[in-house]
């Protein structure tokens, strides 16, 4: 084992707050099930539409924005939340600022606003834009609630006890402080009455389509990037037991990062009302993201350097390091498919789709896991996790259900553009929309199965994890027939 | 803390911070990716001077060669148009019979009216013309309205009960059982009377009471034998073909408060040459007269 990671230092006069963390981390283990069982509801309703059941509730149309919001919000939210909140305690050698009723009160605050959120999207109350559907009420709520959050993780840090901040920290904080700018950006609207839930926006046009995507774009790039690299930055290194690569691509990839992300918006409108001047902007801000994204990349997989050897026997650094692998390929595909001839293709079809996915599963889901599988045992003082074998089968499961999905939209995404463009040599379309409907139906067959096997995957986890919390340990062989040296056993 | 260190594995330097066990290495940032980063610079401000980029408070940068997609989008459809205008002039300029007749220009009228057709009318009548419960087959040979280049050109150009079409074909079938036309026994014995002209009745003492009910009030438009009219777009209700369904409580209900379809005016959306091209295409569906 290296020397090159010290013994921790002095602990702090105050113990950490863990018991939020703990709260975090379930709540994260919860909706992470639920948002992947819609996501398999939804995707069987695509192949199938007789399992819309025929009542408004259950339709497509009102469980899509559930499942997105479920697995963003719900899922990555309490992930990021729970990870930042012990991140930033370890790092700032600090208890959290605000005292323990504050961290309760971001914890059930939060969670209340996600059951208001979707409670209202089964009832069909939306404010109609793409991930930002909750109505007026429950964006206030949401805005207190993330004021909370601010104050709690810049309070710590304005306590810590190290001369530094740590670079995880950073992007913690970017995407705090940039979620809460999105979130009243985008979401600026005047309600019908003070007791109705339905509101309209302030801006409309092209301004409002503009406005939604700045939103929506950087929802991905804060919420889904930043603050997931902020988890990469604390969990890799701890895991591989490794120093980080480079503290100087940390801090030109994190300012690249920042400053670029927030233009590329307007790739999501190309060809459409948005002025061409705009659409240039939007596209190539995305292709100068492409390397300060892969700073992450590389800082991540670098940091095992000296430690390849642990991937053979550590499951839950494969999964971190597969997350960071997933993060590459999304953050290249994304630069390509801002660019406006590939987009003319790409666009409304369900490349889109697969290129989500790649991220959303591929990276957004694994890194979590990852994470999760380092927290259980630290946070219930366990000695180790029940099953690192269980680990291996959530990993390959999972692994192998996300390259069935991403592999069936690729195709399908890329079939369905080509059909809609096809001309004969007369100058006549070649495919009626029903035709081009009906072509994705095996490709969607296939992706609800790679969701199947991603959600058995995903309760394999709870499963050891609920083991590992109970205190269980299983007597298994060690992986790559090494000692059981497990990383996740820390003093 | 700060401690300077050198990792042993790698043999570089760290930066001397630490956080909670964890360290960073000083490597310097790698070639190739500064390289790639400048060169995607590089080439975004080359593609700002070439295309249209920065706003200023009135304006924009309009670029080099002056692109504009709104400009772009026309020229393309012009030279689209331009390309077929040949054959559309051609189309536009003789009867659908005719086109009927001239292989090139049948050619051409039966791909564009497959396009035209899928683009407009699939979403109801199915590709292909295969037909959608309550919307009819295209591609038999029973037509409500009359199946001739002549009748299915009309039907396309006013189309059926069209609201604000003075022209559209038009009829209005009782509604029987809602306006208390007839009672709950007496839409039965229709019901099993309509049945029995396909020799499908279930209840032959009520069919026979039906007959005389059939002829008091469906015949007028129906024909006496349920053979339908044409010229009223009355359907042939002894045949097997059924646009609401063919089992009793089908039929039941069509005679109780009858659904009766609508079509769009296509002429008041679509040109004559498409509405011809349309005509010539769904005409050689399979039933044309």
């Amino acid at each position: 084992m290296s020397s090159a990671v010290s013994a921790a230092g002095a602990r702090p006069m105050e113990p950490y707050n863990e018991r939020i963390v703990r709260l975090f981390v379930l709540a994260t283990t919860f909706w992470g099930v639920v948002a992947f069982l819609v996501g398999v509801v939804i995707a069987l309703q695509l192949a199938f539409p007789i399992f819309n059941l025929g009542l408004e509730w259950t339709t497509f149309g009102r469980l899509r924005p559930v499942h997105t919001s479920a697995a963003i919000f719900a899922f990555g939210g309490n992930a990021l939340l729970g990870t930042s909140l012990y991140v930033v305690q370890r790092t700032c050698r600090a208890r959290l600022w605000g005292g323990d009723a504050m961290a309760e009160f971001l914890f059930w605050g939060y969670q209340l606003f996600i059951v208001l959120a979707a409670s209202g999207y089964v009832l069909g109350i939306t404010a109609g834009r793409e991930y930002a559907e909750p109505e007026w009420y429950v964006d206030l709520w949401l805005t207190l609630v993330w004021v909370v959050y601010l104050l709690i993780f810049l309070g710590t840090l304005m306590k810590r006890r190290e001369p530094h901040i740590y670079v995880a920290n950073w992007f913690y904080l970017a995407f705090i402080v940039t979620v809460a700018i999105l979130h009243i950006g985008n979401n600026l609207a005047v309600p019908v009455s003070l007791f109705g839930a339905k509101s309209y926006s302030v801006f409309s046009g092209v301004q409002d389509a503009m406005l939604q995507w700045w939103y929506g774009h950087n929802a991905v790039g804060f919420f889904l990037t930043a603050g997931f690299l902020g988890i990469m930055y604390y969990f890799v290194p701890k895991q591989a037991n490794r120093p980080v690569y480079s503290y100087r691509l940390s801090i030109v990839q994190f300012w690249s990062l920042i400053f670029l992300y927030i233009w590329a918006g307007p790739h999501h409108l190309h060809y459409t009302a948005l002025p061409d001047w705009t659409q240039t902007l939007g596209m190539t801000f995305s292709i100068m993201l492409w390397m300060p994204s892969w700073g992450g990349m590389i800082n991540g997989v670098m940091t095992l350097s000296g430690a390849w050897d642990k991937l053979r026997t550590d499951p839950v650094l494969r999964l971190l390091v597969t997350s960071v692998g997933f993060y590459g390929m999304s953050t290249f595909e994304g630069p390509v498919m801002s660019i406006k001839a590939v987009n003319s293709l790409s666009h409304y079809t369900d490349w889109t789709i697969g290129h989500v996915h790649s991220g959303a599963l591929g990276w957004v889901a694994f890194v979590s896991f990852g994470a999760l599988y380092y927290l259980v045992p630290v946070l219930w003082q366990r000695q180790r996790l029940y099953s690192l074998r269980l680990v291996e089968w959530h990993f390959w499961t999972a692994t192998f259900g996300i390259v069935l999905y991403i592999t069936a939209m690729w195709i399908s995404g890329i079939m369905q553009g080509l059909m809609w463009r096809a001309y004969d040599n007369l100058g006549f379309l070649q495919f009626s929309f029903a035709e081009t409907v009906a072509a994705m139906h095996p490709y969607y067959v296939i992706r609800l199965v790679g969701g199947v096997l991603f959600l058995i995957g995903s309760l394999i986890m709870v499963y050891n994890l609920w083991r590992t919390i109970r205190g269980d340990v299983r007597q298994e062989t060690a992986i790559g027939g090494a000692a059981p040296a497990i990383a996740t056993a820390r003093a | 803390m700060t401690d300077l260190y050198r990792d042993d594995v790698t043999g570089k330097e760290t930066t001397g911070h630490e956080w909670d066990g964890i360290r960073e290495l000083n490597t310097p940032l790698p070639k190739w990716w500064l390289m790639v980063l400048y060169a995607c610079i590089l080439w975004s401000i080359g593609y700002w001077v070439v295309y249209p980029a920065w706003p200023s408070l009135t304006s924009y940068t309009k670029g080099v060669i002056g692109y504009n997609s709104r400009a772009d989008l026309s020229n393309q459809i012009a030279s689209a148009a331009e390309a077929q205008a040949h054959w559309l002039d051609a189309i536009e300029n003789t009867s659908p019979e005719a086109i009927a007749n001239d292989p090139e220009l049948l050619n051409f009228a039966m791909a564009g009216g497959r396009a035209t057709f899928n683009e407009n009318c699939a979403p109801c009548h199915a590709v292909g013309g295969a037909g959608r419960p309550g919307f009819p087959v295209l591609a038999d040979d029973e037509w409500i309205w009359g199946g001739t280049l002549a009748d299915i050109s009309l039907t396309l150009q006013h189309g059926i009960r069209a609201a604000d079409n003075a022209d559209t074909r038009n009829n209005l079938m009782p509604r029987f059982g809602a306006d208390q036309i007839l009672d709950q026994n007496q839409i039965n014995d229709v019901a099993e009377f309509v049945l029995s002209l396909g020799n499908r009745a279930e209840d032959s003492a009520a069919a026979e009471r039906g007959r005389q009910l059939f002829a008091d009030n469906c015949a007028a438009c129906h024909g006496p034998a349920g053979e339908g009219v044409r010229e009223l777009g009355s359907p042939n209700l002894a045949d097997e073909i059924w646009l609401y369904g063919a089992d009793k409580a089908g039929i039941v209900a069509q005679i109780y408060q009858p659904r009766m379809g609508v079509m769009p005016a296509w002429g008041e959306r679509l040109d004559s040459a498409r509405i011809k091209m349309l005509a010539v295409y769904v005409h050689s569906l399979g039933g044309g007269e």
